[in-house]
């Protein structure tokens, strides 16, 4: 068990220090001279601003000392937190800003993920060896998992929204309203909420569906489950078996998944203007800020990362093989 | 000798036709497929057929679906089946490229981690698991931001570049179980080179399977590049479907009540998404007797 975690935070490390190196090279190694090309495209007309951006940059691409002294500068400022000053909302820190947005995504995907596997995985289970069941869930299925998550988000907003007015369409909350603690506010953040969360649960349930299904019928045809029933077991019991030894790679699923419900909670986000990382993302490659784009991004990797780590504990949980020191994590 | 020889084409042939056979008769593959053909063949004809170009203005802004404009016109007066006939064209560029490059790289470390092993393997391994865990979206947004001029190329080659990690490790496993059989044995016995053996003994063996990963990688560059368009770092010039899909949101097309503005993009993404999904399951019954429905 110790060399499992040992495996995994060595590979979670690594790909932190990639993405922190990615993070680094790219404006350096890009064509052109990004000091120039970012006060050109930034279009600031404050003057202060301006002089304020050509000194913070040209002091934080530091670009007048040799290269491994920039790389190590640059985690320096990383590790006390330090992710650069925001262009868009110009004298704020980047990472005050994205710790705005955080609770805003975590608070979407969150749920949305987990339920949404939670019922793609019952219904799955449920829709197996079922004919009747099995012809309606599978093709609804596939058609839910290849939908774009901002079209389905958009003709959500489009029906339920416009349409027939139920949902506001535009924001986290009321915009009459400021954040405060009182139910009103409350209720207008769960409206908001409402569907956006919608649109990420329906895509990726499609997903947890199909593979649960497809899982549970590979188990049904295994020795045990006809051991099982040559010894007369009821077809409940054999299913509870199919369905906990199905689980294990949907967890592994659910990890390698992770990338790509980002992705859809991003773009579901900037549909419904919803303040989260998303709405963040679209307004700095509007206004060419650069670092909040690269505070964004970071922070995305570490909190993948962090669900990666948390989602290979809870297989630890699950699975007795991986806690016995047996195969059984090939993940 | 002489036996072997005659018998060894015959096999193949009625393996082929075997399939075949099972192709013809498969729902599933033969609506896939169907509804590919059919969108394929809008996006390599369609520009062909139709007149005007796409983001020009055709005559009347905010025109609903009629006779003279099949999907209606925007608020810019662009006629949208124009686009989508062109988008498609785009959307299908970036899938083949992007999905054909992420194939070849996730074939290359495959074969290589699992056919020879040892401390390859284990770097090659690490490499991909790191890629595996980097959420893809978020890389590309970065990279996109700071190039200046995107083109379909460019999108196509960096997606190609960070979504073959599943396919590697997919295709590593297979290699790792083929590796040991005899006849690979054989072929090692007699002298034959490794990218030989690779080439002529392992991948034929999984060629199937090797299809239906190009199949996903397809689909998976499609979905991601339509994000990327949507979030503003699409290509620079053209249309593609991700890209009307982006407008549409952008001049409010929600709120002005012009469905047939975003509808169509979002719905021809699904259609070839699912189709291609519903083809690969469509193959693998085809391809694997125990999944055939008798």
């Amino acid at each position: 068990m110790r060399q499992y975690f040992g495996r995994k935070l060595l590979i979670y490390g690594l790909t932190f220090f990639v993405a922190v190196t990615v993070n680094w090279m790219i404006p350096r190694f890009m064509p052109g001279d990004p000091v120039a090309s970012m006060l050109a495209r930034a279009r600031v007309t404050q003057p202060e601003a301006l002089e304020a951006m050509r000194a913070y940059y040209t002091n934080l691409f530091g670009l007048d000392e040799p290269l491994w002294r920039q790389y190590l500068n640059f985690w320096a400022a990383l590790l006390r937190g330090d992710f650069g000053i925001s262009v868009w909302v110009f004298p704020t820190p980047v990472s005050t800003v994205i710790l705005g947005a955080v609770p805003y995504t975590l608070g979407l995907m969150i749920p949305a993920v987990l339920l949404s596997w939670v019922v793609g995985n019952r219904l799955g289970a449920f829709a197996a060896r079922r004919k009747l069941l099995d012809n309606t869930v599978l093709p609804v299925g596939y058609v839910l998992t290849a939908t774009p998550y901002m079209w389905i988000a958009v003709i959500l907003a489009w029906g339920l929204g416009v349409v027939a007015g139920v949902f506001p369409v535009a924001g986290g909350y009321s915009f009459s309203l400021r954040p405060n603690l009182s139910l009103e506010f409350i209720g207008s953040l769960l409206l908001h909420w409402a569907l956006p969360f919608a649109s990420l649960f329906l895509v990726a349930l499609g997903g947890w569906a199909i593979g649960m299904r497809n899982m549970i019928i590979y188990e049904l045809e295994s020795d045990y489950s006809n051991y099982l029933a040559a010894l007369g077991a009821p077809r409940r019991l054999i299913r509870k078996y199919a369905f906990r030894n199905a689980v294990l790679p949907q967890i592994t699923g659910l990890a390698l998944q992770l990338g790509v419900l980002v992705a859809g909670a991003l773009v579901t986000e900037i549909v419904f203007s919803y303040p989260g990382l998303g709405s963040l993302i679209l307004k700095a490659i509007q206004n060419q800020d650069f670092f909040l784009l690269q505070g964004t991004f970071l922070f995305i990797v570490l909190g993948v990362l962090i669900a990666n780590f948390i989602i290979d504990i809870v297989y630890v949980v699950v699975d007795p093989r991986t806690r016995a020191g047996m195969a059984g994590a090939a993940a | 000798m002489t036996v072997i020889d005659t018998a060894l084409p015959q096999t193949t042939t009625t393996v082929r036709r075997e399939a075949l056979y099972f192709a013809f008769r498969n729902v599933k593959l033969l609506i896939g497929l169907g509804i590919i053909l059919v969108l394929l063949g809008i996006g390599v004809f369609g520009p062909v057929l139709v007149s005007g170009v796409p983001n020009a203005y055709s005559g009347m802004p905010m025109q609903p679906p009629s006779s003279q404009y099949w999907l209606g016109t925007n608020t810019f007066g662009q006629d949208i089946w124009v686009q989508f006939v062109y988008g498609l064209r785009t959307t299908f560029v970036v899938g083949a490229l992007g999905g054909g490059l992420a194939a070849i790289i996730g074939m290359v470390v495959g074969f290589l981690a699992g056919y020879r092993g040892g401390w390859l393997d284990e770097i090659l391994n690490m490499i991909t698991n790191v890629i595996l865990v980097l959420p893809t979206l978020a890389v590309l947004l970065i990279i996109n931001a700071y190039l200046g001029i995107r083109s379909v190329g460019v999108q196509a080659l960096f997606i190609g570049l960070t979504s073959w990690p599943w396919a590697a490790r997919a295709i590593r496993a297979q290699t790792f179980s083929l590796r040991t059989r005899e006849f690979v044995d054989l072929a090692r016995l007699s002298g034959v080179r490794t990218p030989k053996i690779i080439l002529r003994e392992i991948a034929p063996n999984m060629s199937s399977y090797l299809f239906m990963t190009f199949i996903l990688l397809f689909g998976g560059s499609i979905l991601i590049a339509s994000s990327l368009d949507f979030i503003g770092l699409g290509p620079t010039e053209g249309v593609s479907l991700g890209l009307m899909l982006q407008n549409a949101h952008q001049w409010s097309a929600l709120h002005l009540g012009l469905w047939w503005w975003f509808v169509p993009p979002g719905a021809g993404i699904t259609a070839i998404v699912g189709a291609l999904y519903v083809a690969n399951v469509g193959l693998d019954e085809v391809f694997n007797p125990k999944l055939r429905e008798t």
